[in-house]
């Protein structure tokens, strides 16, 4: 079964990508994490994110089509990326989710793709 | 006032809740049942002591309001006439309990035994000791066992419909069953407790935050159990990690090894306690592996007063260990003893003989890995080593300090 962790950034965490003070430890976590996955063999696909701040957003409000800068919603913490991995049970998920370098994961279990 | 009251509630609650439903569950068995009763009996005393005062036994009168909401259940559900007989006899029970000084009878430990039941799936034994002897509900269990919630609350209602339908005793097991059934026992309390081969597993492991509710089980066990050996080392185990607790972070809150920990941080208080329960256990002569744990941890504290730490005793109890419990986690806990007492080398010898297939997700493996690799100066091997101790972990302070060991690294 395949399930996707959803990998929630805070502020500090998307200006920590940047700044050269933090940079290297901020992207060594990354790299440590995903090692210990990819070593796990149960990587189906990962993407990082750039930051919200680049993101468009589209919306249809009454049949109108408008677009957006930023994200979806303004919230503290916003999607920094998402990992889909492959493994038996959401036991097993949340158990890699606790491992990952960010304060907030959520896990969901993927619709098998249709025949 | 209601303040007071409301303090007064609960810590009836906390005291009494494992008591008041291993009482009423032992007598009624329908575990979901009285655990709705008792909540329900909590409710109205919430409504009902800020009116009419904090009854003389406040234990009593939870029994009593939780035995009539029973009785109210038993009639709408038209119980067969065999439960009648169990109600009136609680009934007496109770009317004994309120009008007189009679001591509440202590039914946890039946409770216990009941929750480790060898029908019961062993990874909800721990999950349901907690819940029903305890009172932790099922969300704070599910975040120390990193289990969605609801998924946790749906295996614990299944465990206790199996108690329920399979009819599960609630007898103490038989003398010659009792040395199986209480290493069960055991075995889900240490679970609670989460303690790893060293300081860094404990500290990783998100059980932690159970150790006092761990060590309070085992005090129970202690108490009212067998006087069995084991029963003393397992609490010996536990007081010894626990009075480290302070130790293992500085004031800048990192994360500090067993070896670089500053003793007089340790508590002294519990070291004695595990001591003395420790030399208890060894009275009987009869090893066992929470003793051999527990002396291992004794071994460690003796730093305490000389100074140093024996790793060629340490190796040995560890030699000990693996015969007669050969866990992934004491193989290596007896690498990283072997290391410190014989060298290096052997150590990475010990180490590279564990089946690989055992540790690809187990972090303290690659920790050690890393420390041992680095001391040999194999820099590439010990770097790949972090990386991995580092992507499993799941404590920031521990992924630090891992990080800090592999940036000392000659490149």
């Amino acid at each position: 079964m395949t399930y996707t962790l959803m990998l929630f950034e805070s502020e500090e965490d998307f200006a920590a990508r940047t700044d050269p003070a933090r940079q290297e430890q901020y992207l060594a976590g990354w790299t440590h994490f995903t090692r210990a996955l990819k070593e796990a063999g149960i990587v189906v696909y990962g993407a990082g994110l750039y930051a919200p701040e680049t993101a468009a957003t589209m919306k249809r409000r009454g049949g109108e089509l408008m677009v957006q800068d930023g994200p979806f919603a303004e919230t503290k913490e916003q999607l920094g990326g998402i990992m889909v991995i492959d493994v038996p049970d959401i036991d097993t998920a949340l158990e890699w989710a606790a491992r990952a370098p960010v304060a907030t994961v959520e896990v969901r279990q993927n619709i098998p793709p249709l025949k | 006032m209601a303040m007071e009251i409301n303090q007064v509630i609960e810590e009836t609650a906390r005291d009494a809740y494992g008591r008041l439903l291993s009482y009423l569950a032992v007598n009624w068995r329908d575990l979901q049942a009285v655990e709705d009763a008792i909540g329900d009996a909590f409710l109205s005393a919430l409504e009902t002591w800020p009116k009419a005062g904090i009854p003389d036994k406040p234990e009593a009168w939870l029994i009593t309001a939780a035995r009539r909401r029973l009785i109210d259940r038993a009639r709408r559900t038209r119980i067969s006439d065999s439960a009648l007989p169990t109600l009136h006899a609680m009934s007496e029970d109770t009317q004994l309990l309120t009008t007189s000084d009679a001591a509440f009878p202590d039914e946890r430990l039946r409770m216990m035994f009941l929750c480790t039941h060898p029908a019961i799936d062993p990874m909800m034994r721990t999950p349901l000791m907690l819940q029903t002897v305890l009172g932790i509900d099922a969300a704070r269990i599910a975040s120390a066992f990193i289990v969605k919630p609801s998924t946790m609350g749906q295996r614990l209602t299944r465990a206790k419909a199996k108690i329920r339908v399979e009819r599960l005793t609630f007898e103490m097991p038989d003398a010659e069953e009792i040395p199986a059934r209480l290493d069960s026992v055991l075995e889900a309390i240490y679970a609670a407790y989460g303690s790893g081969w060293d300081e860094a597993a404990s500290v990783d492991s998100s059980r932690r935050q159970l150790a006092g509710e761990a060590i309070y089980l085992g005090k129970l066990l202690l108490h009212h159990g067998p006087s069995e050996p084991e029963v003393y080392g397992l609490s010996a185990l536990m007081l010894h990690c626990e009075a480290r607790r302070g130790a293992r972070y500085d004031d800048e809150g990192n994360y500090m090894p067993l070896s670089d920990q500053d003793c007089s941080r340790w508590d002294q208080r519990l070291i004695m306690e595990a001591e003395h329960y420790l030399h208890t256990a060894s009275q009987a002569g009869r090893i066992g592996r929470f003793q051999l744990m527990a002396a291992i941890q004794s071994v460690h504290a003796q730093r305490l007063w000389t100074g140093r730490t024996e790793w060629v005793a340490i190796a040995q109890l560890y030699e000990g260990l693996v015969r007669i419990c050969p866990t992934i986690g004491a193989f290596i806990g007896r690498v990283a003893a072997v290391a410190e007492a014989y060298g290096v080398d052997q150590g990475i010898h010990l180490l590279e003989a564990i089946p690989f297939e055992e540790v690809v997700n187990y972090q303290p493996y690659w920790a050690l890995a890393g420390h041992l690799y680095k001391r040999l100066n194999r820099v590439e091997v010990a770097r790949s080593a972090y990386s991995r101790a580092i992507g499993l972990s799941t404590d920031a302070a521990v992924r630090q300090f891992l990080d800090r060991q592999a940036s000392e690294l000659m490149t």
